[in-house]
């Protein structure tokens, strides 16, 4: 698989990050090369095999449900850039 | 042209549980902004998720509700998206492998048809905060206390065909949950809130039109009206030699008009992957039959239980059966009253819930408990008072009397039953209006009910009915 320029600019702006435009051949041949390593496994006959979801065999623990934290807005929100009245701010969000 | 309308609807359900679907959390409603959002809502580094318990077994509850498979595995999964109030940067949702999977629902119409919508799937997810756009200096401000709190998304075929069958699917689900008691139902806080897909296609065609989505329509009223809208909106669009874009709409009910909600044109690309920090669900025989004894009666069942046991009209059935509190409220009633099912069926369908309505009360609320209905129902069944009096006792319970045989008591209502005295009033009224008599006789026949108003005004209505009619049909004849 071949990764095109646009590819890395879409898969940069999904993830928001920014990258420099004259990275972005090495990016493209770099990435590629992950997913042609990745793509040696379609040789591989899977018919009969569960897909796993996770490394570990073991299934989801459950927690009962009780509520048993307490309020810390105060020591979450003296690390956050800007609060008011209880709230965090962000840059204005426009739909 | 002939159109088709097709709609899917994709409902969002809080799952009634005291804390977070990951979290120990509390998810009350109305608490002071981020006073309920712990680290793990707020996706501070090296928390894990923990899953609730009791969200799984409601999710199960509704899968084996509707008759679907519940997955005895299921997963997952990581929707990403950039939005200030996912402080993660991705919702945890479920996607290639959900907990519930295919089911359905039967929906009644107004004019009595009924119909089988099915259900593709329901699966377990994270709600995301909120926003508040009101002006912070320019900023938005963002509570998490909503972040984390445990939604079942049920998301069902294109099988509605217009917007009444879609209102009558989102009440079923509705009322389905609130039976389960997995959901408190309550719109108005957002406990309940739908999705609607929209698309248009010329009758007989196959293949499905353009669709837009109508995001988080919050009353039924308001699914009908933004459905309705978006139709037109569509068909006037195709019928003009235009098309319809996918996108997001949203239904401004002041404005009465729905909306694109993204210019953008990209469609969103969710990457979604299995969470590595969450395991695969299951789900043991052993645990989902467990669950299945925990079902109450539901809908469907009580309904035709309703129309069996107490020979009650469908419509009867359906409206008692509307909530679990309404059934048991009028089953209730039903028994101190010693049956008459019918008569308890009528005082409640008609007069309590005209009342309930006029002050926008529920059957929760009502200024009338079963008790105290139960009280009036006896005396109409054993002829102490007449119909139309007990109207006016219901009044008196309704403003707060304690019960029907005080008022009855207190305002001297009781039905006169004496023959001899209704025979007396009859007489008098007869001897009284000689000229009535006389055309009476000559064959003005329409006079006997002057007659018969006459006795209720001297008894103040509370002669017996039937016995005035017999009675004074004798008198006349004389």
């Amino acid at each position: 698989m071949n990764l095109q320029q646009s590819d890395i600019e879409k898969v940069a702006h999904l993830a928001r990050l920014k990258i420099e435009h004259e990275d972005i051949d090495t990016y493209a041949s770099n990435l590629s090369d992950i997913l042609n390593l990745v793509a040696q496994m379609d040789s591989v006959d899977t018919r009969d095999i569960t897909p796993m979801a996770h490394p570990l065999d073991l299934c989801q623990r459950l927690r009962s449900d009780c509520v048993d934290e307490t309020d810390q807005r105060e020591a979450f929100q003296s690390i956050a850039p800007a609060v008011e009245n209880g709230l965090y701010l962000v840059p204005q969000v426009i739909e | 042209m002939q159109w088709e309308v097709v709609i899917g609807l994709e409902i969002h359900a809080q799952l009634a549980t005291q804390s977070k679907i990951f979290s120990a959390a509390s998810t009350a409603y109305g608490a002071a902004p981020n006073s309920q959002a712990c680290a793990v809502d707020l996706g501070l580094p090296g928390v894990l998720p923990v899953l609730n318990a009791e969200a799984v077994r409601m999710a199960a509850k509704f899968g084996l509700a509707i008759g679907a498979t519940v997955a005895p595995r299921s997963i997952f999964a990581r929707k990403n998206y950039f939005y200030p109030d996912l402080p993660k940067g991705y919702q945890i949702s479920q996607f290639e492998h959900p907990v519930v999977g295919a089911g359905n629902v039967e929906i009644e119409l107004e004019d009595g048809t009924r119909k089988i919508i099915g259900v593709t799937r329901a699966h377990l997810e994270e709600d995301a905060g909120k926003s508040l756009h009101e002006d912070f200096h320019g900023m938005t401000g963002i509570d998490l206390n909503r972040a984390g709190t445990p939604l079942l998304e049920i998301v069902s075929e294109p099988d509605m065909r217009c917007a009444k069958e879609a209102v009558a699917y989102m009440k079923k689900i509705h009322s389905l949950v609130r039976y389960l008691e997995i959901c408190d139902g309550n719109m108005q806080e957002g406990s309940f809130r739908c999705d609607a897909n929209v698309s248009v296609r010329i009758k007989g065609e196959e293949k499905l039109g353009t669709r837009s989505e109508i995001k988080n329509l919050n009353s039924f009223r308001f699914v009908e009206r933004a459905i309705n809208l978006e139709v037109e909106r569509q068909i006037d669009l195709l019928e003009n030699g235009a098309s319809v874009v996918q996108e997001t709409r949203l239904y401004d009910s002041e404005k009465h008009e729905t909306r694109s909600m993204r210019s953008k044109e990209e469609a969103f690309d969710y990457r979604y992957f299995p969470d590595p920090d969450l395991l695969p669900l299951e789900i043991s025989d052993t645990l989902l039959n467990e669950i299945r004894a925990t079902l109450p009666e539901l809908p469907d069942a009580k309904k035709a239980r309703f129309v069996e046991t107490y020979q009650l009209s469908f419509e009867e059935a359906n409206q008692l059966t509307a909530s679990r509190e309404l059934a048991a409220y009028y089953e209730q009633v039903v028994a101190s009253t010693g049956g008459h099912a019918k008569l308890c069926a009528n005082w409640i369908v008609g007069t309590l819930m005209g009342a309930l309505n006029k002050e926008g009360l529920d059957i929760t609320t009502s200024r009338i408990d079963a008790t105290a209905l139960s009280s009036l129902i006896k005396r109409i069944a054993d002829n102490t008072i007449s119909g139309k009096i007990a109207k006016q006792v219901f009044d008196a319970l309704w403003d707060g009397a304690a019960d029907a045989d005080s008022v009855i008591r207190e305002k001297g209502l009781q039905q006169i039953t004496d023959d001899s005295a209704i025979k007396a009033i009859v007489n008098d009224v007869v001897s009284n209006n000689p000229a009535q008599l006389e055309q009476y006789r000559s064959g003005k026949e329409k006079l006997f009910g002057f007659f018969v108003g006459q006795v209720m005004k001297a008894t103040q209505g509370k002669a017996n009915p039937a016995q005035v009619n017999a009675l004074l049909k004798k008198a006349l004849s004389a």
